[in-house]
């Protein structure tokens, strides 16, 4: 595939497109619709259509692999770091009311901090199974 | 103060896992595991203690007043199947620093441990949730870690064991999610308790039958009870040792005190007594506790003889279960407890058997108990109290659940009783027959120089971890205060007494 | 006893649960082929609809008649129920890596039995 003409043209343009959307959906899901799952599997769908017109190595060279396993496990940290944090603070597990001085932007800032890590582990999981998969079957 | 130690078994290991999954050592990976779990155990039991005499504990996640919001609810059932979990995890941890590099390949150590972790995990959140969504995520965390630890085992039968598994488990846990829908959608609530305070407005709902039938359905599939065991002599018999130490003794426990919960807190219990539950429940019970052994006779492989034993051992708690009585839920309760020791142990005995002669069955380790002579009278112990020997903790169960069955005149359950033991006794003999009074065979070692030092000799943490098992066989036998006065509480707190 | 029976009521429950017996087309279409076939591949086809299925149960579960999207707005007041979407969320992901583990295990099966059907695994684990 990698020698189409439209197909690489067209990937070009269009995976920053994807990324760009997939950071409004992250960082608009406390306002609407949106969150860290849906905009971790837009993100990695950019990476995939990368991956799948110019090949592995060349998506492997745009992310390294150990980038993704560490991004995976610091996604589920920034997580539970904000459940501590408001612990920390005096109250229960995960609740952002806390966080700040002002309950609102205490609940603001909780939300988006989840949300971010719940994407930034979506998304490298994502691309990690893809590129997993993609290496373990040769193409027939 | 106590309140957020709760929430902490929790954390610590989802704090835990992603670091240990960067490890590549085994040292350091197994330095965090074994630490999280003795902090697990530590809580745990410290949370035990605070909750025995019949106090809760109520968590109330993110400061979300319940039923909106997710409600961990102790009492002294969730803390002692937690405290369960958690020794376990601590003795399987010690076992494991030895056999997994010899079983796990060196680029997948860090993954195992984060897996491992992410299990007990699992396990200890079915244990403390008091919301019935939750429960099913940490089900299916539980669940996803041990299909993929099962499946890291040594031969290729390891994947086809997970892969039946992974598709049972899945319909177990999607049967139960459409229980959940039902009973959501008649109630309208997720939590626990409160389910259970307004069930009287909507009892009369066909749906809460249907839900009813498809939780228990779904559980029943995770526990493995009599006819949907199908996935457990292979997964367990083929999962690398460690992994089969752990989830022997913890997953079906776990999930069969899923099913209690639902059992005695969800549904009101002469409501399911109306369905003729029990009288179900009880039939296979009992079918399962002399199909279990008697299939266990026939093995002539020691892990799947052990797994095919714990389907017979699940059979005797769903025995206590249904006899719906104080004493047969104590004896339920505290078999929970005393198989989760005997089988790790007998488990870790298998494990070092693995580890040093790369062989389970029966016939090529012939004689090899003079060789070995401490680890045997270890797997001895063990195999005494599976059969329920006095002066083991197998005989403590047995002792409360046959008083149960008399007291209700339930003669057959008598009879599936014994004659579950007497198979018991045909199985560990099988054993201890080919360890000791069969001559001894020159067994052919895989990849190792025959007279290698490192095989002959079992490792010291493998010789801690099976005695920590085999004596506490012996001491909550002979000491059952602390077992008892805990399954006695829950029994009291379960039936409303 | 029994009531009359009724052609235009038994349409009207027919239609008016349309959505339930579409979910339960689905639901038994994803348990058969998880039954009948012996390809693991299209075993986990079958698991993957018969969760979707469920999936779609809670989402039309949480459908209020004539409900908005549930985010709090002048001029509306009757708002779906948010809370199935949310816990389907989660179940989704679940199916995710249930599938990807899935699919993981049936490439190892096959990297070393050569073979994805369930019955010819059979014969050769018999073998052993």
């Amino acid at each position: 595939m990698g020698n189409d003409l439209i197909l690489r043209v067209v990937t070009k343009w269009l995976s920053p497109v994807i990324i760009l959307f997939a950071l409004y959906v992250q960082f608009h899901g406390d306002y609407s619709p949106g969150g860290g799952f849906q905009a971790g599997v837009i993100f990695s769908s950019a990476i995939l259509l990368y991956g799948l017109t110019y090949g592995l190595d060349a998506a492997l060279k745009v992310v390294p692999e150990t980038a993704l396993k560490v991004c995976a496990s610091i996604g589920v940290l920034l997580y539970t770091g904000v459940g501590v944090v408001s612990m920390l603070r005096g109250g229960n597990f995960l609740n952002y009311s806390v966080l700040l001085d002002s309950p609102i932007a205490g609940q603001h800032l909780g939300i988006i901090v989840i949300e971010l890590g719940v994407g930034i582990t979506v998304a490298s999981v994502m691309i990690l199974l893809f590129f997993t998969f993609a290496r373990r079957v040769t193409p027939e | 103060m106590t309140e957020q130690i709760t929430i902490l078994l929790i954390v610590i290991p989802l704090i835990a896992a992603p670091i240990t999954a960067l490890f590549k050592q085994n040292f350091y990976a197994w330095m965090i595991t074994l630490l999280v779990s003795i902090c697990c155990g530590v809580i745990s039991g410290y949370i035990l203690l605070e909750v025995i005499d019949g106090k809760h504990l109520i968590y109330e996640l993110g400061g979300w007043r319940p039923p909106w919001g997710i409600e961990y609810k102790i009492d002294s059932l969730n803390a002692f199947i937690a405290f369960i979990v958690s020794v376990i995890a601590i003795v399987t941890n010690i076992f494991a620093y030895r056999s997994v590099p010899t079983e796990i390949s060196k680029q997948n150590i860090g993954l195992f441990y984060a897996a491992m972790q992410l299990c007990l995990l699992g396990l200890l959140g079915i244990a403390l949730t008091g919301d019935i969504f939750n429960l099913f995520v940490f089900l299916e965390i539980s669940s996803l870690s041990s299909y993929a630890l099962i499946s890291m085992g040594k031969k290729r039968q390891a994947l086809t064991a997970a892969f039946s598994y992974l598709i049972l488990g899945t319909i177990g846990a999607t049967f139960f999610l459409i229980g959940v829908g039902f009973l959501f959608a008649a109630s309208g609530s997720l939590n626990i308790s409160d389910i259970a305070n307004r069930f009287h407005t909507f009892e009369d709902m066909q749906l809460v039958v249907t839900a009813f039938i498809f939780i228990v359905l779904g559980l029943a599939l995770k526990a493995a009870i009599f006819p949907l065991h199908s996935w457990l002599p292979n997964a367990y018999g083929f999962a690398p040792s460690t992994v089969s130490i752990f989830l022997s003794a913890t997953a079906t426990k776990v999930s069969i005190y899923a099913l209690i919960r639902v059992l005695f807190d969800l549904y009101p219990v002469d409501y399911w007594q109306s369905l003729l539950f029990p009288q179900i429940l009880l039939v296979l019970g009992c079918v399962g506790v002399i199909y279990g052994s008697f299939r266990a006779w026939q093995q002539i492989e020691i892990k799947r003889l052990l797994a095919f034993s714990s389907v017979a051992q699940i059979g005797y708690i769903i025995i206590g279960i249904a006899l719906m009585s104080e004493l047969g839920l104590t004896a339920a309760v505290i078999h929970l407890f005393n198989h989760a020791i005997i089988k790790a142990t007998l488990f870790i005995g298998a494990g070092i058997l693995i580890y040093r002669s790369n062989t389970t069955k029966l016939e090529d380790l012939r004689g090899f108990g003079a060789s070995m002579p401490w680890t045997f009278a270890a797997i001895t112990i063990a195999g005494l109290s599976l059969i329920g020997v006095p002066g083991t903790v197998g005989f403590v169960t047995k002792w409360y659940l046959l008083e149960a069955a008399i007291e209700q005149s339930k003669w057959i359950v008598v009879m599936a009783i014994v004659i579950g033991s007497v198979f018991a006794i045909a199985y560990i003999w099988k054993i201890v027959e080919a360890l000791y009074f069969n001559s001894k065979r020159k067994i052919h070692i895989h990849n190792v120089k025959s007279g290698d030092i490192k095989v002959a000799t079992a490792s010291k943490s493998m010789g801690l971890a099976l005695w920590l098992g085999a004596f506490s066989c012996i001491y909550f036998g002979l000491f059952t205060e602390f077992p008892f006065a805990s399954a006695y509480a829950v029994a009291k707190g379960l039936l409303g007494l | 006893m029994m009531s009359e029976f009724n052609m235009s009521d038994a349409l009207n429950y027919v239609a008016g649960h349309i959505n339930y017996w579409m979910i339960i087309a689905v639901m038994m279409v994803g348990l058969y082929t998880l039954i009948s076939r012996t390809n693991l591949m299209k075993k986990l086809a079958g698991l993957s609809m018969f969760q979707t299925a469920v999936i779609l149960f809670y989402v039309s579960l949480g459908k209020v008649t004539e409900g908005t999207v549930p985010i709090i707005d002048q001029g509306y007041t009757l708002y779906s129920n948010p809370l199935p979407q949310v816990l389907m969320l989660t179940a989704i992901v679940v199916g995710v890596a249930t599938t990807a583990l899935g699919f993981a295990l049936v490439i190892r099966i096959k990297e070393s039995y050569h073979s994805i059907e369930e019955n010819e695994i059979e014969a050769m684990d018999g073998k052993e």
